[in-house]
């Protein structure tokens, strides 16, 4: 192996490399090396030689560990199938579809060194932020289109797909909001929720963003927006149990807080049984996206990489346009024409200033709720 | 490690309870120390090693670590924040007035059955019923008190649409602090049953006649012989209820999702938070001082059963 990585120290020298012995791959037993192309270190496609080159050391592979990703949240179910689709030599394990992001590390530590560990991440900014020394650094093919903002600038992590905070209503129950303080009046008397609890999940955090940006504070005031939801909750119109599907049929939470793409995909999966409308408030939106990023002890590190290079080709984007969410490379696309141009122009309308926090504002606003949270909202 | 914590305190749950160990006889038990029966008792030894003892330690040791694994006070230190300790002031609220409620009406309830007849159908229908009752926790018993008394809740709807009263005109309590009373009441109940019932059973037939053959009232009875005997076991109940309500996670995990009240959903927040970060050692000060509560509670229990299982023999 160390001759190999020797080898690779040049692009050049790899793609010879590989043009060399991936004529004996298919000949040679040890499938994982795929002919001594070391897949955990490499960092972009090339080290493979090309695209086929990936695709077949991951077949060799033939798994990929999946963790946290729940078929309902922004297409990931078609996402996955449609990844099974391409590839069946690949058989996906999905574990633990909703665990946190936090959970996600934990997992990958706890499982550290064996091939059930997960292979890829899905996290939320503060995780990805945090962790970067447990991921692989890894340039997809489109790495040119992706944002320099939205993006790791070693590819340690990777924005794929976000949104908007927004509001899903039920128009057959409350009237349409047209701003926060709409949802202070009796109409909603113990009907609005948020997705989880700020001081713990990446959407509520965010709803409260929302709720700062909206009510005179800022991404780096959340003050503002936790004295909303302590105003809301002393109105009696907030509904403290955690919002799902499952809730919004029955009418128990009317109102939800959520990014706007899985408001879009509660009001899919409940066609025909409830309406379900969402508005992004108009003034100052509240964006977020959440990042891809590899495990950087992946157990099948050529499956990861090609999830990678999957997650951001233009099918994959668009599934996620199909889904409500915005994929990162939404404006190349709409550029080269490649984007699924009634589903981009389907998106609820953007305001007209769009924020997202920065990591700083991120950690102060996280103590803060810490400290404050609980109190206000009791 | 949310799962672990339970654990930990979980098995208290199942104890059997100890008025009824204490009824058997002394000398049987002596009989049967013998090596080879030792030997039985390893599967269950390991149990509590590996899923009391160990988790247990764990919880202990990383209180004391910091993020980067090196000793430090500051998590325990962290124990004296007004946030973690109004949550500490609701755990401990919450679980007292649920098990004095349960152990009020429980024993209301079991006096009413002593009464009947112990081989007779009411006494076994309640008695497997209260078994069952008494484990009915988690999301299945949120569950069922949203699809009763959630806002579309069938009793809800019908309490509003026929009689005109909204038992949510002050907000929704149910998602809230007061809305865990009554599921935990709902288990608490039974759980008293189960545990008292044996106690009030061990009363002597004997200690009635000879009060009444002494020309004692009803009244005496009660007061001079049933209250005295039966306080320890009354008292040790109150305990485990107490104890059972504390370390009970599931139902409030699916019913609250706002603010983490108590303390496992304190524990949970450290562990699992996407947006506050790096405090997993603080849910390790968090379960060490639920485990401090519970030593606490646990060693007056057994102190009351020592007590109570002295009337028993």
């Amino acid at each position: 192996m160390l001759s190999t990585r020797t080898a690779i120290a040049g692009i050049a020298a790899a793609i010879a490399l590989t043009l060399t012995l991936s004529s004996c791959a298919s000949t040679s037993a040890d499938a994982s090396a795929d002919g001594g192309v070391d897949a955990a270190t490499a960092t972009s496609v090339s080290a493979f030689g090309d695209l086929a080159g990936l695709e077949e050391a991951a077949k060799a592979e033939g798994a990929l560990n999946v963790i946290a990703l729940p078929r309902d949240w922004a297409n990931y179910g078609a996402v996955l199938d449609a990844f099974s689709a391409k590839y069946p030599e690949i058989s996906i394990t999905e574990a633990s579809p909703d665990a946190s992001s936090a959970e996600e590390i934990q997992a990958a530590d706890n499982l550290a060194g064996q091939d059930t560990a997960p292979d890829v991440f899905d996290v939320g900014a503060a995780v990805a932020l945090a962790n970067t020394d447990k991921f692989a650094p890894y340039q997809v093919e489109t790495w040119a289109d992706i944002p320099d903002a939205l993006k790791e600038q070693n590819g340690l992590w990777v924005g794929d797909y976000g949104g908007y905070m927004a509001i899903g209503y039920d128009p057959d129950a409350v009237p349409a909001p047209t701003s926060l303080d709409d949802l202070l009046g009796d109409e909603y008397k113990g009907k609005v929720a948020i997705n989880g609890d700020p001081t713990q999940a990446g959407a509520a955090f965010a709803a409260v963003g929302m709720a700062s940006v909206q009510n005179g504070g800022s991404t780096a005031d959340f003050q503002p927006g936790i004295d909303f939801f302590s105003d809301l909750n002393k109105a009696g119109n907030f509904v403290k149990i955690d919002p799902t599907p499952a809730t919004i049929a029955s009418g128990e939470t009317p109102v939800v807080f959520d990014w706007d793409y899985l408001n879009v995909g509660y009001g899919k999966d409940l066609d025909g049984q409830r309406k379900w409308e969402v508005v992004v408030l108009p003034g100052t939106g509240y964006a977020g996206y959440y990042n891809q990023a590899i495990n950087a002890d992946a157990p099948h590190p050529a499956a990861a990489r090609l999830w990678q290079e999957f997650l951001y080709s233009d099918e994959a984007q668009n599934l996620w346009l199909a889904g409500g969410a915005r994929p990162v490379r939404a404006d190349a696309m709409a550029d080269a024409g490649t984007i699924d141009e009634k589903l981009f122009d389907a998106l609820p309308e953007t305001p007209d200033e769009t924020v997202v926090p920065t990591a700083k504002e991120s950690e102060d606003a996280a103590a803060l709720l810490g400290s404050n949270w609980a109190a206000a909202v009791q | 490690m949310a799962d672990t914590l339970v654990s930990v305190v979980a098995p208290l749950e199942g104890v059997e309870p100890a008025a009824v160990q204490a009824r058997r006889p002394e000398s049987s038990r002596r009989a049967a120390f013998t090596v080879p029966s030792f030997l039985g008792l390893v599967p269950f030894a390991a149990y509590i090693l590996l899923f009391l003892g160990l988790p247990t330690a764990i919880a202990l040791f990383t209180g004391f670590l910091d993020g980067s694994g090196s000793f430090s006070l500051t998590n325990i230190e962290a124990l004296a924040d007004p946030v973690v300790l109004n949550t500490f002031g609701n755990s401990i609220g919450l679980s007292a007035l649920t098990a004095v409620v349960g152990s009020v009406v429980g024993a209301a309830c079991c006096y009413a059955l002593i009464g009947t007849n112990p081989t007779g159908l009411l006494r076994s229908v309640v008695d497997s019923a209260s078994g069952v009752l008494a484990q009915f926790g988690g999301v299945m018993l949120a569950f069922a008190f949203v699809a009763t008394i959630g806002i579309q809740g069938m009793v809800t709807v019908y309490l509003r649409d026929s009689l005109g009263i909204d038992i949510f005109a002050d907000g929704v309590w149910l998602y809230e602090l007061p809305g865990l009373v009554l599921p935990y009441i709902y288990f608490q109940v039974p759980l008293m049953i189960i545990t008292f019932l044996p106690a009030l059973e061990g009363l002597k037939p004997q200690w009635a006649e000879a009060n009444a053959s002494l020309g004692g009232s009803r009244a005496t009875y009660w007061w001079r012989i049933g209250i005295p005997v039966l306080t320890p076991s009354f008292l040790g109940c109150l305990l485990l209820l107490f104890a059972n309500a504390f370390s009970s996670f599931a139902t409030a995990a699916a019913l609250t999702s706002q603010g983490s009240q108590i303390v496992p959903l304190q524990i949970r927040a450290a562990l699992t938070s996407e947006t506050v970060l790096g405090r997993e050692n603080l849910a390790g000060a968090l379960a060490l001082g639920m485990i401090v509560v519970m030593v606490i509670v646990m060693t007056l229990y057994s102190l009351l059963m020592k007590r109570s299982a002295k009337w028993q023999r």
